[in-house]
Formats: structure tokens, sequence, C-alpha cells
């Protein structure tokens, strides 16, 4: 049987960016997201002792966040006024008044569907980038993901641009071999 | 060679230009050679097609990470949660 240890000290390195992705699609606000993150490893650190380490540590670390997702949405709907019934066409009040017809779907919009690929596309991503090593890892990140300039990334972690793609190219060398395994 | 106007490109150069395309910041004129090397060079090709796939899965999963500095401040949170076990 396996048994699995925690190390919390990893936590974040490892799996901070993965339980953001699972929980970005699910609350699509940045900040909600992360304190989601930031409290589902408060509450593992807390309930490491029920740790059986029959399941790996981030299946252990989603079932924590499931909850912790449950509870906000729980939170936000029980709050007074919700109840209170409000026509709107929509929140902003830029495009106060324009008609209904406007905000039809448009069918070739995503649907739930492309939706649950997305997401599933966006999570088997993460992993392939939790194989790669850290370095690389962080900078595909910060240059891929987050979109920083190549200067601003070479300050940061004092390499020089040609230092920079080299990883970038080793990095997507890995992801695309990595991808090609676990997606197509 | 190297003060020779230059045409042909090797490999090597070739995907690194490709990278650089990856985020916009290849020049025209790397493109125009990255585009010649792709015609006859089939290395070259699948790289290159592979490379745009990478982009193309990467955008359409909008897929976010957590910036480092962020990172840093969770890290240190916890670092001191856990400091009350």
């Amino acid at each position: 049987m396996p048994n699995n240890q925690l190390d919390p000290n990893n936590w974040i390195t490892l799996y901070a960016d993965y339980l953001f992705n699972y929980t970005i699609v699910r609350v699509k606000d940045r900040e909600t997201a992360q304190d989601l993150v930031q409290e589902t490893f408060f509450a593992g650190l807390k309930s490491m002792a029920n740790f059986k380490g029959e399941a790996s540590e981030r299946t252990w670390l989603i079932s924590i966040l499931k909850r912790k997702i449950i509870d906000y949405y729980r939170k936000i709907n029980s709050k007074k006024g919700q109840a209170e019934v409000r026509i709107n066409y929509n929140a902003d009040a830029e495009s106060e008044g324009d008609w209904l017809e406007e905000r039809v779907a448009d069918g070739y919009d995503k649907n739930a569907e492309d939706q649950i690929q997305n997401e599933e596309l966006g999570l088997a991503i993460e992993e392939c980038i939790d194989k790669l090593p850290e370095k690389q890892a962080k900078i595909f990140k910060m240059k891929t993901i987050l979109g920083y300039d190549t200067e601003t990334i070479c300050n940061d972690l004092n390499i020089t641009a040609s230092n920079l793609w080299v990883i970038i190219h080793r990095a997507r060398t890995a992801l695309s071999g990595c991808l090609e395994q676990n997606w197509f | 060679m190297s003060t020779k106007f230059k045409f042909f490109i090797s490999c090597e150069e070739a995907k690194h230009i490709c990278d650089k395309s990856q985020y916009g910041e290849a020049s025209f004129w790397e493109k125009v050679k990255l585009n010649v090397r792709l015609s006859w060079c089939r290395i070259t090709r699948a790289y290159s097609s592979n490379n745009n796939k990478l982009t193309k899965l990467v955008k359409k999963s909008n897929i976010d990470s957590i910036e480092q500095n962020k990172k840093d401040e969770m890290q240190r949170r916890l670092q001191e949660e856990m400091s009350k076990y």
C-alpha cells in the first residue's frame, strides 16, 4: 500500500498553481481564488493528523479545497439582501437600457462542454509543468502564463536573455512531449 | 561566414526564432529566415508545428498562475502557521 507523506514546506511550490487553476474556474475571481488556496493550506496543516497516506498529497489537498469552495458559496449566498429580487439585464451601468436581444448567447460561443474540456486541459498542462525542473517551470510560467517581458524576468532572476531562451526552449520541448502523451 | 549575408540559418537558430515568435518577439527579418528554413527542413517544421500547438493549447486552457511575490507571501504565512503546531 502506498504510504504518502505530507510536507507542508513544499506545498506552495508544488501545488499552489494547480489548486489555483482548479479554483479560478469555479469562483472567477483571482483574489478569492488565492484566498481559498491559502485557506486550504491552513486547513491542511490543521488536519495533518487525519491524513492516512492513502491518497497523494495533491488529491488530499484538492478534497479540502472542494469543501472550501462549497463553504465560500454558502457564505456569499447567506448574506442578507440576497433574497431581494433585482431585475437587471446586466450589471454594469454603462449598457443600461440595452435590450435583451443583445445579450442572447452567441451560438458559436463556448458551451459548457468546451468549458469542462478547457478546465481539464488547464489541469493537464499544469501537471506537465509540474514535471519540469523547478527553474524551467518558474520561468515558463512567468513568460507564458503571466506574460512578463524577457527583460523583467532576466532582471528578476539575474540571468541573461540567451539563458532565458535556452530554458524556455527546453521547457517547451518537454511540455509538447508531455502533452502529446497525456492530452492527444 | 559570419560576415556573409546570412540567409540560411541553422536548425538551432530556426528553433530559437520559432520560440521567440511564440511570444511575438521575433523581428520581421528573423521570420523571413525562419520561413525559408521551414520550406525545406522537416525537423524545423515538426518543431514549429508542435510549438504552435503548445501556444494554442496554453491560450485555450486559460491557465493562470499566482504571481511570485504573492506566492512568497503565502509561503511566509504558511510558515507562520506551521510554527504554531
